[in-house]
């Protein structure tokens, strides 16, 4: 139980944004309306994936310098969780942007950020499948991943701030601290942010462990 | 300076390699003629700046895949093998990057002179065009040589090779698309903040070149 507390934590935050979200008031803003709700979902989901994408390539530099596969299994197991929560902030954001611009899709740089981001990692798993032997495997994903996710900063952090783009925080369109005065939302937010990031790491956890029996098990075969 | 002649020989051999069959060079070359007259026949002149630029660059980033795929990839073992124990790894990375720019400078080149010919010449800013055009061989190379380098210990690596590339490369050809626009629409002021990341990518795809290949290259 005492290695456990955050779990615990993650699920009551959780569970407060989804309660708290829907039913405390939120501010009227033109064409948002309602659909500012999907902040306490949809903003926490990337901040998660980033964060978990970041501790794919913590290990994958880690590997490098110490070559164990303990943090292969890491990095590899990280970069699926953090798929799970792209693709989850993927359709949050297509909902949103469904009934705030008129379109499941729109072309916009942030937009793009995110489906170029969901591609690399998804070539990345590619890249993991096509090799056989275990510590090459290692090796060579974690060279990709690393190259990969600066690639990927440079995407998602540089280009946006040249373009100019329909999403909240670009080109003239009021980012996320205008809304934000209003303290109620931000007593959800930050909550919600703080949850989905534990929750990331709780299910990236599982993967591991599922990960190292399943290599436990093949050994003893 | 060890690293500066180990790389001055690497470059020397590369080249003499390509000169020894050049029909990989002719290959390579009759490539990007023959897709940019595929495309003059199906759309004779293009006068659309976007359309124009579009194609420009997709037949340039298939042609340079094309060109720097086999640098790793058609290396053989035993060749590979002498090399590492000859230079070190940073000196074969640095080399291949130099020499893949290069060659991608003269497909790049090529290209553009074709396509003006065949689909017409819309740019009104041609030295931005040329400046871009010089920045993106050098991006296009270091990130393909690289990409050819993980490709190559995998099993289907023409395949992958373009799949590990193109997510990556997508940052680099944005930038490029729109400065190759802002050439042809002969915007007045050079949009300088563009140029700063072109040149800000290239260095840090070297740097990352540079620190990572090592990992890469034995087996």
């Amino acid at each position: 139980m005492k290695k456990n507390w955050w779990k615990i934590i993650a699920a009551v935050l959780v569970l407060y944004t989804i309660i708290a979200g829907f039913l405390l008031n939120v501010p009227a803003q033109p064409i948002l309306h309602e659909t500012i709700r999907n902040l306490y979902f949809h903003v926490p989901m990337w901040f998660g994936m980033m964060t978990i994408l970041f501790v794919s390539l913590w290990h994958s530099i880690k590997y490098l310098r110490n070559s164990d596969i303990q943090s292969d299994i890491i990095a590899s197991q990280a970069a699926h969780t953090g798929m799970l929560l792209g693709i989850l902030g993927i359709i949050t954001g297509s909902l949103w942007a469904r009934y705030t611009w008129g379109a499941w899709w729109v072309p916009d740089i942030k937009l793009n950020g995110a489906a170029i981001t969901l591609l690399i990692y998804l070539a990345y798993f590619i890249l993991r499948g096509s090799l056989e032997e275990e510590q090459k495997r290692a090796r060579i994903s974690a060279v990709y991943n690393i190259f990969a996710y600066v690639m990927l900063i440079v995407f998602l952090m540089i280009l946006p701030r040249l373009n100019d783009s329909l999403h909240p925080g670009n080109g003239g369109n009021p980012g996320f601290n205008k809304y934000d005065l209003d303290s109620t939302m931000r007593m959800v937010f930050y909550p919600a942010v703080a949850g989905w990031i534990l929750l990331g790491v709780w299910l990236m956890t599982i993967k591991i462990r599922i990960e190292k029996l399943k290599r436990k098990t093949l050994i003893n075969d | 300076m060890a690293l500066f002649n180990q790389i001055k020989f690497l470059i020397g051999k590369e080249i003499r390699l390509e000169m020894r069959n050049r029909y990989a060079l002719g290959g390579i070359l009759l490539y990007v003629i023959s897709t940019v007259f595929v495309s003059y026949l199906s759309f004779k002149k293009i006068v659309n700046p976007a359309t124009w630029n579009a194609l420009f660059w997709i037949i340039l980033l298939f042609a340079s895949i094309n060109g720097v795929a086999k640098s790793f990839i058609s290396e053989t073992r035993g060749r590979l093998l002498y090399l590492y124990t000859l230079a070190s790894p940073q000196a074969v990375i640095l080399s291949k990057i130099i020499y893949n720019s290069l060659l991608l400078l003269v497909i790049s080149g090529l290209c553009l002179f074709v396509y003006a010919l065949f689909v017409g010449n819309i740019i009104q800013d041609l030295p931005l065009f040329l400046v871009t055009l010089l920045l993106g061989s050098f991006g296009f190379s270091s990130l393909l040589t690289m990409v050819s380098a993980i490709a190559s210990k995998t099993s289907n690596n023409f395949t992958l090779m373009a799949i590990l590339s193109f997510p990556i490369m997508m940052p680099l050809l944005m930038v490029l698309l729109k400065l190759s626009k802002n050439a042809i629409d002969g915007l007045e002021l050079w949009d300088t903040s563009y140029l700063l990341v072109l040149m800000f990518i290239n260095v840090i795809i070297i740097a990352l070149s540079y620190l990572l290949f090592r990992y890469l290259w034995r087996d």
